[in-house]
């Protein structure tokens, strides 16, 4: 089986639920219907032999008018039977929606959630321990959001954490790909 | 170490009194306690293993004095906080710092424990200072054992500075003096 053999056998499946398929050297990404997500999955997981979940990674799309709803989920597997990628995307439905959980398939997708949960603040229906892995409990806001300053915002919970706003000094220090010798291209900040 | 008293030498391997000598007591008190520095390690990422290079056989740390790594607070005399402090972690460094005793000494090592380093973000301190006092803050990312070293004997000569009994004794010196 290839990728593209496993992206062709769950359109067959899953038909007019799979709303885009896009083929970038190799690479096989699927866009999915947010209510058949957990069904494509099953399939995948069980069906086609997809047993390892490499990641479970977020977007946010404030700001992106041609976004349909803000955030989408994107799922990473990879078969070791078949030495295949694939890549699975869906929509969040809306702001506040919930997205089905994949723990009963990939296991590993406890830590995977929990992450997404604390850096997007994207929930997930049935996960057996939602709550947040590296900011610490109680902290009121979601870091991983385009709208959410780089620096940091001020925060202050008695005797289980702070944080204040980190002096970026001029702004994030980008590079802008060229072909200008490496004074222009070296970082600095881009506000000037 | 001064000499003090009469024109009888006094040397460490004198004739007449043999292996004495004359000081004060807060230079032989500075003199104990800067040249048995036990570190607490809180090493917390790259430049832990800076730290433990030092504490190895090439550039042996020990050889200043600090003989053991002590991981407890209540044994250790100077905290060598060694990488970059989140704030999740920040917390857990305040206690271990409540709970060493004095006297006791921070050394903010790297670029991370001194000033947040290159991590100008929602999660990492700006330096441990901002917590708990620090005596030294050694620069680099990271600091060769070499500059580690170099810290630590600049503590040693702070410490050489200190007026230990004069400090613990401010009562009874008011009382004797007034």
């Amino acid at each position: 089986m290839t990728a593209a053999d496993a992206a062709n056998a769950l359109q067959a499946k899953f038909a007019s639920r799979i709303l885009k398929r896009v083929n970038f050297r190799g690479e096989e990404t699927l866009k999915v219907d947010p209510a058949s997500l957990k069904a494509v999955l099953t399939h995948c997981k069980i069906d086609l032999g997809f047993d390892y979940l490499v990641d479970v990674s977020s977007l946010d799309h404030f700001g992106d008018d041609t976004a349909e709803t803000r955030f989408e989920m994107v799922y990473e597997l990879y078969s070791y039977t078949a030495k295949v990628h694939l890549r699975i995307r869906s929509d969040v439905p809306d702001q506040t929606g919930k997205v089905e959980t994949v723990v009963d398939l990939w296991p590993t997708a406890n830590w995977h959630e929990r992450e997404v949960y604390d850096m997007m603040g994207i929930d997930f229906k049935d996960h057996p321990d939602l709550r947040r892995i590296l900011m610490w409990e109680g902290y009121p806001f979601f870091p991983l959001r385009k709208d959410f300053p780089l620096g940091g915002k001020e925060t202050d919970v008695p005797d289980v954490a702070f944080t204040g706003s980190a002096p970026l000094a001029g702004g994030p220090f980008v590079t802008v790909p060229s072909n200008a010798t490496t004074l222009h291209r070296e970082p600095r900040s881009r506000e000037s | 170490m001064s000499e003090s008293g009469n024109s009888i030498s006094t040397a460490y391997d004198s004739k007449i009194e043999g292996n004495i000598i004359f000081t004060q007591v807060d230079a032989a008190m500075n003199w104990m306690r800067s040249n048995s520095l036990w570190p607490m390690p809180m090493g917390l990422a790259c430049c832990a293993i800076e730290l433990m290079a030092s504490g190895a056989s090439r550039f042996d740390i020990s050889r200043f004095g600090s003989e053991v790594m002590r991981f407890s607070p209540r044994q250790s005399d100077v905290m060598i906080v060694a990488g970059t402090v989140t704030y999740k972690m920040a917390l857990a460094v305040k206690r271990i710092w409540d709970q060493m005793a004095e006297p006791k000494w921070c050394i903010a090592m790297g670029a991370c424990a001194s000033s947040g380093g290159m991590y100008r973000s929602y999660a990492v301190l700006q330096g441990i200072d901002q917590l708990i006092p620090v005596d030294v803050y050694i620069s680099g990312c990271p600091p060769r054992p070499e500059a580690l070293l170099e810290g630590l004997m600049r503590l040693q000569r702070k410490i050489g500075t200190e007026h230990a009994l004069a400090d613990q004794k401010r009562e009874l010196i008011a009382e004797l003096t007034a």
